[in-house]
């Protein structure tokens, strides 16, 4: 006999459910099966319900909730690598996993799926943006301004404030603007100041990146 | 008629908010207008000094907002210009005696009553700061040619605009015409550059500012100085007029056409 399509284990965080291939119906009976069972031994348990590859829409999704949680088992989070299966988990409110990852190995970075974050606004000193991942913004960066990214940093109009693009390490993190003249800037575990002649505006759009162990200006074009 | 309640804000201390507070309180009650001139900078009051009203303090603010008088008590009506009102601060008290929502309960007992309630706000971002800009419903920031003083009211406009206030208006003071022109201070453009909110007036250096301040008499209520003339011009513009900015003396060419632009450009 095959292994079973439903797996339900213990985990340092609580119960992680992982439901494997197979047919649907299939796989929720197992579930029901192997609840019934043994549901007196997880009841009351945070669950981490892991969905893999496979893509599950809203109504199977509620499915799966609804039979835990008349189990006494409730879902605290989601594992999903489907596009369908992480728009019905926000559907039901129910939080996305980031997907487990190996432990000790360094994480290749995969820049173009990266996701970023759109600020239409000037940023204003002592107004501070952190994000994970790509940081856009379609206005000015003032002097006294921070943003902190974990990948590129594109800003459509005067960067004037600090700026840390890659924090997470990411030497291969870009900074561009229209007018680049940073109070400091940092990529990755780089950190750089204009030269003093740079510091009035230059009006010429400029990309930074990491050449050579350093930090290099050159023309955006 | 509604109240407009105008906060006079700047972040840096010195940049002359008491001053231009004191101005267009007085040159709006020129106007016809009914002003009460609210001193929020509790502690270290200075309004009723700049106003000349200080030896006829007998409630303050702190003792509306605590019981121990009425609004009405506490406001003092100038004499020279009967539709000026001052409600001044306390001097042995400190900001923390104030809420914001005390602040905005007092100014809504003045809806009706007044066309204008001009806030001055205390140096600082903290609760006097606060407590300034919480009944707001129309900001002013002033601000000087100076780096510090212009990055300091990028702050403010910041918190402004966080707390939904809007931009702000911005009143640029202490433009000394001959620096600006060897180069050596920030000129209008440099300023708005920066900050990207409407220009509302340019104020520039004048000793008689000085003078005025030292014998309690505003300096709109004192004849034709460039900076009286240049806070009547604020004034007007807050009652909705278009009036030119002034040409101020030795400008450099092209000056004046930048500021205009940029005028209407952030208009």
């Amino acid at each position: 006999m095959s292994s079973s399509p439903v797996i339900i284990r213990g985990t340092k965080d609580g119960l992680l459910v992982i439901l494997g291939e197979g047919p649907w119906d299939e796989i929720l009976h197992e579930l029901m099966d192997r609840l019934d069972r043994t549901a007196s031994f997880f009841k009351g348990a945070r669950v981490n319900l892991e969905l893999g590859e496979r893509e599950i829409n809203e109504d199977q999704l509620r499915q799966v909730q609804d039979l835990l949680v008349s189990h006494d088992i409730h879902p605290s989070s989601i594992s999903a690598n489907a596009e369908t299966t992480k728009v019905a988990a926000q559907g039901l409110h129910l939080p996305i996993a980031d997907p487990s990852r190996p432990d000790g190995e360094t994480l290749r970075i995969d820049r173009e799926s990266r996701r970023g974050t759109l600020i239409r606004r000037t940023l204003r000193s002592g107004q501070a943006i952190q994000h994970p991942g790509h940081v856009v913004v379609i206005g000015d960066v003032n002097a006294g301004a921070e943003i902190t990214a974990g990948a590129d940093v594109v800003v459509f109009g005067r960067l004037r404030g600090v700026v840390h693009a890659g924090a997470t390490g990411d030497d291969d993190a870009i900074v561009c603007a229209l007018d680049l003249s940073p109070t400091q800037l940092r990529i990755g575990n780089y950190i750089a100041r204009p030269p003093d002649e740079h510091s009035r505006g230059t009006n010429k759009a400029e990309i930074a990146r990491i050449l050579d162990g350093q930090i290099v200006l050159e023309r955006w074009k | 008629m509604t109240t407009r309640v105008v906060t006079i804000t700047s972040g840096k201390g010195g940049v002359g908010k008491t001053t231009t507070t004191a101005n267009l309180a007085a040159s709006l009650a020129q106007a016809g207008k009914r002003v009460v001139a609210i001193d929020a900078d509790i502690g270290l009051r200075n309004l009723d000094v700049v106003l000349g009203l200080e030896n006829r303090i007998v409630y303050d603010i702190v003792d509306v907002v605590e019981g121990r008088c009425r609004l009405r008590q506490a406001l003092i009506r100038d004499k020279r210009l009967p539709d000026l009102n001052l409600l001044p601060a306390a001097q042995t008290r400190d900001k923390s005696a104030v809420r914001p929502d005390q602040m905005i309960h007092l100014v809504e007992q003045l809806y009706n009553d007044f066309d204008f309630v001009l806030i001055d706000s205390p140096a600082g971002i903290e609760q006097g700061f606060r407590n300034a800009i919480a009944p707001a419903k129309e900001i002013l920031i002033v601000t000087t040619p100076e780096v510090s003083a212009v990055r300091d009211a990028d702050r403010i406009i910041g918190l402004i605009e966080a707390e939904g206030k809007g931009p702000g208006r911005l009143i640029l003071n202490r433009i000394k015409p001959d620096l600006v022109k060897r180069g050596d201070m920030l000129d209008t453009h440099d300023v708005l550059d920066i900050l990207a909110i409407e220009l509302i007036g340019i104020v520039p250096e004048d000793e008689s500012i000085v003078v005025s301040t030292n014998k309690g008499v505003p300096i709109v209520m004192n004849g034709a100085t460039p900076a009286g003339v240049a806070y009547r011009n604020i004034a007007r513009r807050l009652l909705g007029e278009e009036v030119p900015f002034q040409v101020l003396k030795t400008t450099h060419p092209g000056l004046l056409d930048r500021l205009f632009r940029f005028a209407r450009g952030q208009g």
